[in-house]
């Protein structure tokens, strides 16, 4: 790959202003995205992942900013943007779906219109031609019968069918970065399987790099190529997604692993249980010094309580934050 | 069915009112300001004069019906007035925030304070009786409801996810209020417009009746029962025909805007099923 990469973010730091104090909800967060790549971004709730999306697209409010770091879009700081450089930028070059395909469309107002607008809104399109090329989107993302569903309301569709209409929005101006901000977990599981198919299929035949953000381990490995695994505000581990099963190095992506039940395990190592990770993830106000992961870990030792780990990079463009890395 | 009865009503005396006010020059028997002949002054009600005669021996009924026109006209115009002010100013204001919601609210806290006919009166004072300045002082003065309604909308409907999915989908502000807020509020606007027609109309009446409205010869029905005021013993139909309309008329409005809250508002409507 040459010239700069899609998306750059360098050493990020997001505070949470509360009451003059500031706390880094993010910090020291690193990574990058190379056109048409697939990355995820995976974490529990509240480890700053969808914050982190919030930054990317410039918009975080307060009581979050941006305290340190560098987001670099195309060569370009996205800080640096006007309001307007930054609105030209979002819906057109990158896009974005959420979480809640039941709330993210405007209750009254027919769902071709809402994908038209964006071509009228990016793309200085005229309305007829703009409904015209609703209907091909629609088409695009496999609704049946598109000429007629533009005209149906959101209460009128299935959860699935919606946030197929969400992915037609994203990707209507042909962005070069869509942002999925779990965008499956509020539907069930057969649905879910079509919906990301649909969006790698989509995105690959356009160049359309993913940033994908899950809860979902199994979920992300499957869809993308690299894999950032955050912890209470911090990248703890990236790794291609084919070695993050196989051999995670950070003590915490190995507990996520753990945790997953495995199709065929019983019959291989008859009844085990599940293992889980001790312990919960600290509040934001107060994470323990050194690293964050130390008073649930396993390996924990003195310097863990104390030090902060540097990341180490590891082979195949991996790298880990931990003192004791396997 | 239980639901419809008070749109229906509402409705249908408000349809009414304005079925009379655009066909009153087709409707009425006589000219309701140049028909004036002493030889009839002061008939009761008849099957000639179905409402009766004033003083000066004019149509009652004529004067009614073209008085539909001037308060219908001030109801309408002068809440349409309102809610273009209230909404642009609490749709700006929630959405915004900041020193121009403060500015807002205290403004509309302001409104409030002051009784609103009190308000109408020195707008009127100032800008001398008639017609348009009764639509301006009405105008200017019954906004701070629909303000209120509209600000209250806005900040809730603004953390809405198809609100914040239009942001990053490089909505502009403007983009935002007129296709995403606006939309998603006129329910309760125009519930509060069709309940603040009704005030106004009413409001109408009662400056009329002080004088500071319509004019005579001109018939409005607050002009008509001020004129009235001194044969209400010798003639009450003189007053009883200009009250019933106002009555009526409002009577119809307000249950138009329940029987409309009751559609409009998802709430009542998922209470009832």
């Amino acid at each position: 790959m040459t010239g700069p990469p899609l998306l750059e973010v360098e050493d990020l730091r997001i505070d949470l202003n509360y009451r003059s104090s500031h706390v880094a909800a993010v910090e020291g967060v690193s990574f990058r995205i190379d056109r048409g790549e697939t990355f995820g971004l995976v974490g529990e709730s509240g480890c700053g992942k969808s914050i982190t999306a919030l930054a990317l697209i410039g918009l975080l409010r307060q009581p979050l900013s941006i305290g340190a770091g560098a987001i670099r879009f195309d060569g370009r700081e996205i800080q640096r943007l006007s309001a307007a450089e930054q609105r030209a930028l979002r819906g057109n070059r990158i896009a974005m779906i959420f979480q809640e395909p039941m709330t993210a469309l405007n209750p009254v107002s027919p769902v071709g219109r809402q994908i038209a607008e964006m071509f009228v809104l990016h793309q200085g399109k005229d309305w007829r031609e703009a409904d015209r090329l609703a209907v091909e989107a629609l088409a695009s993302v496999r609704v049946p019968a598109p000429e007629r569903r533009v005209k149906d309301y959101p209460h009128q569709l299935s959860g699935g069918m919606r946030q197929r209409v969400m992915i037609a929005i994203a990707l209507a101006c042909g962005p070069d970065l869509l942002i999925a901000d779990e965008p499956t977990t509020a539907l069930d599981v057969t649905v879910q399987a079509e919906i990301i198919e649909l969006m790698r299929n989509l995105c690959a035949e356009r160049g359309t790099a993913i940033l994908m953000i899950s809860h979902d381990l199994g979920l992300v490995a499957n869809v993308c190529r690299r894999v950032a695994v955050m912890y209470a505000g911090r990248i703890v581990e990236e790794r291609g997604s084919d070695d993050i099963f196989r051999t995670s190095s950070h003590p915490y992506t190995q507990g996520l692993v753990d945790s997953l039940p495995r199709l065929g395990s019983r019959a291989a190592l008859g009844r085990t249980r599940l293992t889980e990770i001790a312990g919960v993830v600290p509040a934001i106000t107060d994470f323990p010094d050194g690293c964050r992961f130390n008073p649930r870990c396993a390996r924990a030792t003195d310097i863990c309580r104390t030090t902060e780990p540097e990341t180490t990079l590891l082979g195949a463009g991996g790298l880990v934050r931990c003192h004791h890395h396997a | 069915m239980r639901l419809g009865a008070n749109l229906i009503i509402g409705g249908a005396l408000f349809a009414l009112a304005i079925f009379v006010g655009l066909l009153a020059p087709w409707l009425a028997h006589t000219d309701p300001v140049m028909d004036a002949n002493l030889l009839n002054a002061e008939e009761p009600p008849s099957w000639i004069w179905w409402f009766g005669t004033d003083a000066q021996g004019r149509d009652i009924y004529s004067r009614v019906v073209h008085g539909a026109r001037i308060s219908l006209t001030v109801g309408i115009v002068s809440q349409l007035v309102n809610s273009v002010i209230g909404v642009t100013l609490g749709l700006t204001a929630g959405y915004w925030g900041g020193w121009w919601d403060d500015f807002v609210n205290g403004l509309t806290n302001l409104m409030l304070a002051i009784p609103s006919l009190i308000f109408a009166l020195a707008i009127m004072a100032v800008l001398g009786p008639g017609l348009t300045s009764l639509l301006v002082a009405l105008g200017l003065t019954n906004w701070s409801f629909t303000c209120r309604i509209a600000r209250a909308s806005t900040l809730s409907l603004k953390s809405q996810g198809y609100v914040q999915a239009a942001k990053v989908l490089g909505y502009g502000d403007l983009r935002i209020m007129i296709t995403q807020l606006l939309p998603n509020m006129v329910g309760p606007i125009i519930v509060i417009g069709t309940l603040g027609m009704g005030g106004a109309i009413l409001a109408e009446a009662a400056l009329s009746f002080l004088g500071l409205g319509v004019r005579p010869p001109y018939p409005s029905w607050g002009s008509m029962l001020s004129e009235a005021r001194d044969q209400i013993t010798t003639a009450p139909w003189l007053s009883i025909f200009p009250g019933l309309a106002i009555f009526l008329t409002v009577l119809g409005l307000n249950l138009l805007g329940d029987g409309l809250r009751d559609i409009l508002d998802p709430q009542s409507r998922s209470r009832r099923t």
